[in-house]
């Protein structure tokens, strides 16, 4: 099944609430704990990336029973040098955005580390599309 | 036996079926059905909140009476520092502590002790290597709620045991030795402000619980009152400092541990927006989040008789004065195993659709196509506190799409409306006096 969310950039009041939507539906669904915790990553720092830096986007969530695929398109400034926007610690945001506490340059490498498949193209001045795969991995006994 | 011990239950002769409480529960746990409200055992988890919205006083905490003093040879009470701030200011703890004894109780224990001890291995813990933020174990109610919302978050609490459970350890070895008595005989009674403590008394989170039951501080309040004019009445000792007793409100945890970067929140639906963050990954400049249900900490409990913010007042000066005294020299317990909680907080999957995941694929699916059916307006006519928790309820079978009285409405409309279609069709024999009354009708 798939979710899907309109995001709006600059909209920081409303970013987290499609993270928030795609967590409960995860529980309700039963996905492991730890599934869940690495999808609410993903999905929060790639809404925020689209809020920081792109005018608008779409993110789709695919639930199924052994993986959940988090799908984000935006219109927006593209990433010029995608190597260097996976380091840790790069950034592009403006200063205002990071006096807000955002933009410390850990969203990427974050969703990275989150996600099991990763997959990112962009075109300058056109948009990104970033998608993540995360295994829903059985813990524990059955 | 029922799977979860609730001390949160429902007045059904005063409930109205109103849905304040239905829209105020943090955990979507309330119903209304056949004009009551109906609590979903599973994902209760005992805060109060709707006993404090509750306009009718229907909802309820069980606690136990005075009368089970009677059956151990040796009582203890355990007063939750809290009880300090809900008298006049010019009735001191140790005044407190006497009316305590003089009500029926053998001896008295005070928490606050257990606050201090649990306050030092804080400290020492929390300068070890953990997981940042560590969050309180002191609320059972968080507890509970994290098991339930949100459980990539059980392992962020410390496993330290609550003040409550170290006194009542503390006030039975103190017994045993002084006085010889053994374990059964000893009954030991919290005074408390909160039905999660009752709960957390009933079902422990760790092995079991050193505590024999809990007296709700407005049920004793009045006793308590009558008792201090007694003349019967002595003064007793108060052991503890500011530090402990600063634990009955708000920010009093933090300020006990004193070092390391603090985060204090109260209020169940703050604390609700700062877990969020954290399950994010933000947060992690903080060492320690101190959360408390009740706003403004254990002296907004539920079954605290004061208003909160007159026992704020009370309690701050109380604390400003202790804190002006030489701490007393106290043995408290530094044992590691008996402050350590001994138990893992395990996750409850409450929210989940069905135990079979494609199952539960498919009834999410069900439920996106209901609510985007349904008129949005969250109006809780229904018995369930928003639309979505109603396409919930209805695809778990607990709900029909009638229950929503716009549907209803709806449905009524489409079926007056042919109603009248079939009115104005007339058999065939028919119909001529019809177009005469038509006629004589515009002139």
């Amino acid at each position: 099944m798939q979710l899907e969310f309109e995001i709006k950039g600059m909209d920081f009041a409303r970013a987290g609430e499609a993270a928030a939507k795609i967590k409960k539906a995860l529980q309700m669904v039963g996905m492991e704990v730890e599934t869940i915790r690495k999808t609410l990553v993903v999905a929060y720092e790639a809404e925020l990336n689209v809020v920081i830096h792109a005018y608008a986007g779409t993110l789709t969530a695919k639930i199924s029973p052994d993986a959940v695929e988090i799908k984000v398109m935006d219109e927006g400034p593209g990433i010029a040098d995608i190597e260097l926007a996976m380091q840790e610690g790069y950034s592009t945001a403006p200063s205002n955005i990071r006096e807000m506490g955002f933009g410390a340059g850990m969203g990427l490498p974050n969703i990275e580390r989150c996600s099991d498949q990763m997959e990112l193209t962009s075109e300058v001045n056109q948009g990104t599309l970033l998608t993540a795969i995360i295994f829903n991995r059985t813990s524990g006994e059955k | 036996m029922q799977k979860y011990f609730h001390s949160v239950r429902l007045d059904e002769d005063k409930c109205k079926g109103c849905t304040n409480c239905v829209k105020r529960c943090p955990t979507e746990a309330i119903r209304v059905r056949e004009g009551r409200a109906l609590i979903i055992e599973e994902r209760c988890i005992d805060c109060g909140e709707c006993i404090k919205i509750c306009p009718n006083r229907a909802k309820l905490a069980t606690t136990d009476g005075l009368e089970q003093l009677q059956n151990f040879h040796y009582t203890i009470a355990l007063p939750a520092p809290s009880l300090y701030a809900q008298f006049e200011p010019n009735t001191s703890p140790e005044q407190i502590l006497g009316a305590l004894l003089n009500i029926g109780f053998d001896d008295i224990f005070e928490v606050a002790l257990g606050a201090e001890a649990v306050s030092l291995a804080l400290r020492d813990y929390l300068s070890r290597d953990h997981p940042r933020p560590m969050i309180s174990s002191a609320c059972p109610a968080v507890l509970r709620l994290m098991q339930v919302r949100f459980p990539g978050l059980l392992q962020h609490i410390v496993p330290i045991e609550t003040p409550m459970e170290i006194s009542a350890g503390l006030a039975r070895e103190k017994a045993r030795q002084q006085h010889g008595f053994s374990d059964n005989q000893i009954g030991v009674f919290f005074i408390t402000p909160c039905p999660a403590k009752v709960t957390a008394i009933k079902q422990p989170f760790g092995e079991k619980s050193y505590v024999d039951g809990a007296i709700s501080m407005s049920v004793i309040y009045g006793e308590l009152l009558h008792s201090l004019d007694s003349p019967s009445t002595k003064q007793l000792p108060l052991l503890s400092g500011a530090r402990g007793v600063g634990w009955g409100k708000a920010g009093g945890e933090n300020h006990a541990i004193r070092c390391h970067s603090h985060l204090a929140v109260d209020g169940i639906h703050s604390i609700i927006n700062v877990l969020e963050e954290i399950e994010r990954g933000g947060l992690s400049d903080i060492d320690y989040l101190e959360a408390q249900a009740c706003t403004g900490g254990c002296i907004g409990g539920p079954l605290a008789p004061q208003n909160l913010f007159v026992a704020r007042v009370r309690m701050d000066n109380l604390v400003k004065k202790l804190s002006l005294q030489p701490d007393r020299p106290k043995s408290l317990s530094t044992d590691p195993e008996f402050l350590r909680l001994n138990k893992p907080i395990l996750p409850r999957p409450a929210l989940k659709l069905d135990q079979d995941i494609n199952r539960a694929i498919e009834m999410l699916e069900e439920v996106e196509k209901i609510t985007e059916d349904l008129p949005g307006l969250d109006c809780g006519s229904c018995g369930s506190p928003n639309c979505r928790a109603l396409a919930e309820d209805i695809v778990r079978g607990y709900a029909d799409t009638s229950f929503c009285i716009f549907k209803l409405r709806q449905r009524l409309q489409i079926l007056a409306r042919e109603i009248v279609d079939l009115s104005h069709k007339q058999p065939p024999a028919m119909g001529r006096e019809r177009e005469k009354e038509l006629k004589e009708g515009d002139a």
